[in-house]
């Protein structure tokens, strides 16, 4: 099975004048295959540096991370990204931008239009396969950036942010667009947010990190993600158990926050 | 057709010229209009109100035009065709009157006689005054002291109406007279009666005004330009016999005979005195030739009695002033329809000076145009824009080096001892890779337009080809940047006419030079932009593409580099912008083909129409290219500023 396994990581930067930062420190966990991963905490607790790790962009300074069998040393087709802004090509049309990891690879062209149809209907944007990208919304767009990525049979998806740019409503779909997809491919899932519903929202499994050295700070199982495939998720944001996990995490972040502010008192 | 619109021009103007009033009063009117639905917008600097407006595109349009055909006076002629040829009449007398005019208080403060007292008598003044810096004796100092108050007194003697001669008063009188004549028939309209047969036939058969580059026709053809050539002429006679007037009275031949003597004398006596030392010698010498000088001003008799000229000066105001009343409606239109400038009549020809020369008629410069756009006459003997037939073998030839066929093996032939050349392989293939077979012919476009817009576009090629693949390698790679970024920056700065004399110097006049310097330009600026470009692609971006599997070639090929197409396309546009400028510019330094070429050499010879058209060719063509890029633009990266 392919599961991810983060063995003792530790990241640490140095800067030009010296400084050595330490952004990761001793962060192990396993993530089963299926499962729906979410990490929240406050800025500079190097969420971001952990996702570029698993993805590949950066090379640990310390331990190692294993996808499968794989230790993870470069980016690689096995693992999807989805980024805050899409990061759509915009010279390119709908159509052209979700098939262009299948391109890349030289793939049958007759084979990619019929999975880039299959695909556009699974986000609801059938029929828009020759619109050019700039012309749709900040929501369409992040449905294409979904189908771009899953198109490519990932083995895990990395989502950094992907609703911060959304508005209110068009953030409360997605969340529901995100579950099914979960769902229906089963594919391991891990979103960094900041929001701390929509961690709750899209976590079976939550990473609370710190900052200072950055490191898991506390996990949760959840139930939300499984409840929300079949209720309303208003309803569920109502249940008193999903409340009070509110309010522990924001109280959480919150002296995290004031820890680095430098505990001053309101 | 075009001689057709050539003798037509004047009517045709004065048609546009009211069309364009037209259009022009109607657009501000709607202009005006739209102004007034626009008041329930408050917002001062709303840019929404900056936005379309035709309108005041065909105003302003409209109005340049009517300033050009006023200041170049096409409204003029195109109105009143003759009026160039009047006030050259016109001119004729001002011409004639002038040197009779300058010896009186009309158009300087002062008589000429009174200048010239001042101007002596302050001379003498000066040398007298200097005797004492001069070596001489106390004998030399009172001769020449004396000498002086003889000057003097000559000088001032010409003023004193005691001396003067009675015949030279007729004269006066005679000249007064004569004047007033001649005032007298300039107000008559019959004056000088009926041109004869062969003055019309003369003036009829002078071409018209503009007709020949610059000249306006210079026979008198209308009743008031008779009266005034007529006029011109007589006063050029009575103008001649007064300035050849003299003051040479008995008593100031006299005082000059006797200075003469005296100076002599005393500078004879001082050579022969030989104890004189050389310093001594050379003082006297210096202020005898002083002297003399003085004496050969005051001996020419320019200087009357004050009040002697009082008469000729009268009759002069009077024909000034009839002189002036008689134009009549000339007046009025030279001052306001022809403005800018007046017209000035020469001893053969009379010319357009001021804004009617140097701004040519729009008319004329459409002539101009139609002219050097004609294949048949060109400028220096090469058409503007035209095509010309050329073997397609030469072509091939050029795309194939001539060393190809040195490759070949064997020997290039030799001709025999019959003095025959039989070919071989070898020079078979020789005479293919230089195009020395015959082949069937094609039309190639030709001429200065061409050869300047194949210039830049040759430049441009090879600026973008290779300055775009390095800007971008420059804007991934620290090592590109740091190590090509000095070179470009050292050259790049330097105004690109500053390094025209030493490129043209080193690849010759033709077109390599011109076409080096071009590529210099556009080198510079597409690295920069492609490297602005490729430093600006989004990181999220360039993610993304890796984790969907995209190789780095496939990253740079379709990610790095459309991410870059703003850039590098606003990058062209700037460049074309610059290589136009540049090109021209050293085209005007050195070749013999291109409008910078031509409007070089139209301005050696002052051709300001030839000039006019090229820097119209130059700003269309601009345009054009402009154009072009911008619709280029526009279908190249619609995404522009959406992304």
């Amino acid at each position: 099975m392919s599961d991810l396994v983060s063995d003792n990581l530790n990241m640490k930067f140095t800067t030009p004048s010296g400084l050595v930062v330490h952004a990761l420190k001793d962060v192990s966990f396993t993530l089963k295959k299926g499962e729906l991963l979410s990490v929240l905490g406050p800025s500079g607790c190097g969420k971001t540096t952990l996702l570029n790790i698993i993805a590949g962009f950066l090379n640990p300074t310390g331990g190692s991370v294993k996808l499968g069998d794989n230790e993870i040393l470069a980016p690689g087709v096995d693992r999807g990204m989805v980024f805050q802004q899409g990061a759509l090509f915009e010279w390119l049309t709908v159509a052209q931008n979700v098939d262009f990891g299948l391109r890349m690879k030289g793939a049958d062209p007759i084979e990619t239009a019929k999975k880039v149809d299959e695909w556009l209907e699974i986000v609801g944007l059938a029929g828009f396969g020759d619109t050019p990208t700039y012309q749709l919304s900040g929501g369409m767009q992040q449905r294409i950036a979904l189908a771009r990525c899953l198109i490519n049979d990932p083995d895990l998806i990395l989502m950094d942010e992907p609703l911060g740019a959304l508005d209110a409503l068009t953030r409360e779909k997605m969340q529901s667009l995100i579950l099914k997809i979960w769902k229906e491919t089963g594919k391991t899932i891990m979103i960094i947010t900041h929001s701390v519903e929509e961690a709750l929202m899209l976590g079976e499994r939550l990473f609370v990190m710190a900052p200072r050295p950055g490191r898991l700070h506390k996990e949760y199982r959840l139930p939300f993600a499984q409840m929300g495939l079949t209720e309303d998720p208003r309803d569920i944001k109502k249940t008193q158990h999903f409340g009070e996990t509110r309010e522990e995490i924001l109280s959480m972040i919150w002296d995290m926050e004031e820890e680095i502010m430098g505990g001053g008192s309101l | 057709m075009s001689d057709f619109l050539f003798e037509q021009r004047n009517t045709i103007v004065a048609f546009l010229i009211i069309g364009l009033l037209v259009s022009l009063a109607l657009s501000i009117i709607k202009g005006r209009r739209v102004m007034a639905t626009e008041r329930t917008d408050l917002v001062f600097g709303n840019p929404a109100k900056a936005l379309g407006g035709w309108y005041w595109i065909v105003t302003g349009m409209s109005f340049v035009m009517l300033i050009w055909f006023y200041f170049s006076w096409d409204m003029a002629r195109a109105y009143n065709p003759t009026a160039a040829n009047e006030l050259c009449q016109v001119a004729k007398v001002e011409t004639a009157i002038n040197p009779m005019r300058s010896q009186f208080p009309l158009d300087n403060p002062n008589l000429r006689g009174t200048d010239l007292i001042a101007r002596d008598s302050a001379q003498l003044e000066r040398i007298n005054n200097s005797l004492k810096t001069f070596a001489l004796d106390y004998e030399a100092e009172l001769e020449i002291a004396a000498i002086l108050t003889s000057l003097s007194s000559a000088l001032v003697d010409q003023a004193n109406p005691a001396y003067i001669k009675d015949d030279l008063v007729g004269e006066f009188k005679s000249i007064a007279s004569r004047i007033d004549h001649l005032t007298t028939s300039f107000k008559d309209p019959d004056f000088p009666g009926q041109p004869t047969a062969v003055q019309q036939a003369a003036a009829n058969a002078q071409p018209g005004w503009g007709d020949t580059g610059k000249e306006i026709p210079v026979l008198p053809a209308t009743p008031l330009g008779y009266r005034y050539a007529a006029v011109a002429a007589e006063m050029k006679v009575i103008a001649k016999d007064f300035v050849q007037l003299r003051n040479t009275n008995p008593h100031l031949l006299a005082q000059i005979a006797d200075i003469k003597l005296r100076i002599k004398k005393a500078a004879a006596s001082a050579e022969a005195d030989l104890s004189l030392s050389a310093v001594e010698q050379e003082d006297r010498s210096t202020l005898y030739r002083q002297l003399n000088k003085m004496l050969k001003r005051i001996d020419n008799g320019s200087i009357y009695p004050p009040n002697s000229l009082n008469g000729v000066q009268s009759s002069l105001v009077a024909f000034d002033q009839a002189h002036s009343d008689q134009q009549g409606y000339l007046k009025t239109f030279d001052t306001w329809i022809m403005p800018g400038g007046r017209i000035m009549a020469g001893n053969s020809a009379c010319s357009e000076q001021g804004s009617g020369r140097w701004l040519p008629k729009p008319s004329d410069t459409l002539g101009t145009l139609a002219r050097i756009a004609n294949p048949d006459i060109g400028f220096k003997d090469v058409p503007l824009l035209w095509y010309r037939w050329q073997p397609v073998g030469g072509m091939i030839a050029f795309l194939f080096p001539d060393w190809l066929a040195s490759l070949v093996p064997g020997e290039y032939t030799r001709h025999n001892q019959d003095g025959k050349i039989n070919s071989n392989f070898k020079s078979k293939v020789q005479d293919f890779v230089t195009g020395n077979y015959d082949s069937f012919s094609i039309p190639v476009p030709m001429g200065h337009m061409w050869d300047s817009i194949v210039r830049v576009v040759i430049g441009l090629f090879f600026g973008i080809v290779l300055g775009v693949p390095l800007g971008l390698f420059m804007g991934l790679s620290r090592f590109a940047k740091g190590f090509f970024d000095p070179m470009i920056e050292l050259y790049r700065p330097v105004p690109p006419l500053a390094w025209a004399p030493l490129i043209l110097t080193i690849f010759g006049i033709q077109d390599d030079g011109k076409i080096f310097l071009l590529f210099m330009v556009a080198f510079a600026i597409m690295v920069i932009s492609a490297r602005t470009g490729a430093t600006g692609t989004q990181l999220s971006k360039i993610h993304a593409a890796h984790s969907l599997g995209a190789s780095h070639r496939q990253i740079l090929r379709r990610v790095i580099f459309p991410n870059s197409l703003p850039e590098i396309l606003t990058g062209i546009r700037i460049a074309i912008g610059v290589c136009w400028g540049t090109l021209v510019a050293a085209e005007m330094l050195a070749g013999t083909t291109g409008i910078g070429f031509v409007e070089n050499v139209a301005r050696k010879q002052s051709d300001y129409e030839v000039i006019w058209v090229t820097i119209i060719i130059l700003g269309v063509l601009g345009l054009m290219f402009d154009l072009i890029m911008r619709s280029v633009i526009k279908r190249t990266i619609p995404w522009r500023g959406k992304g």
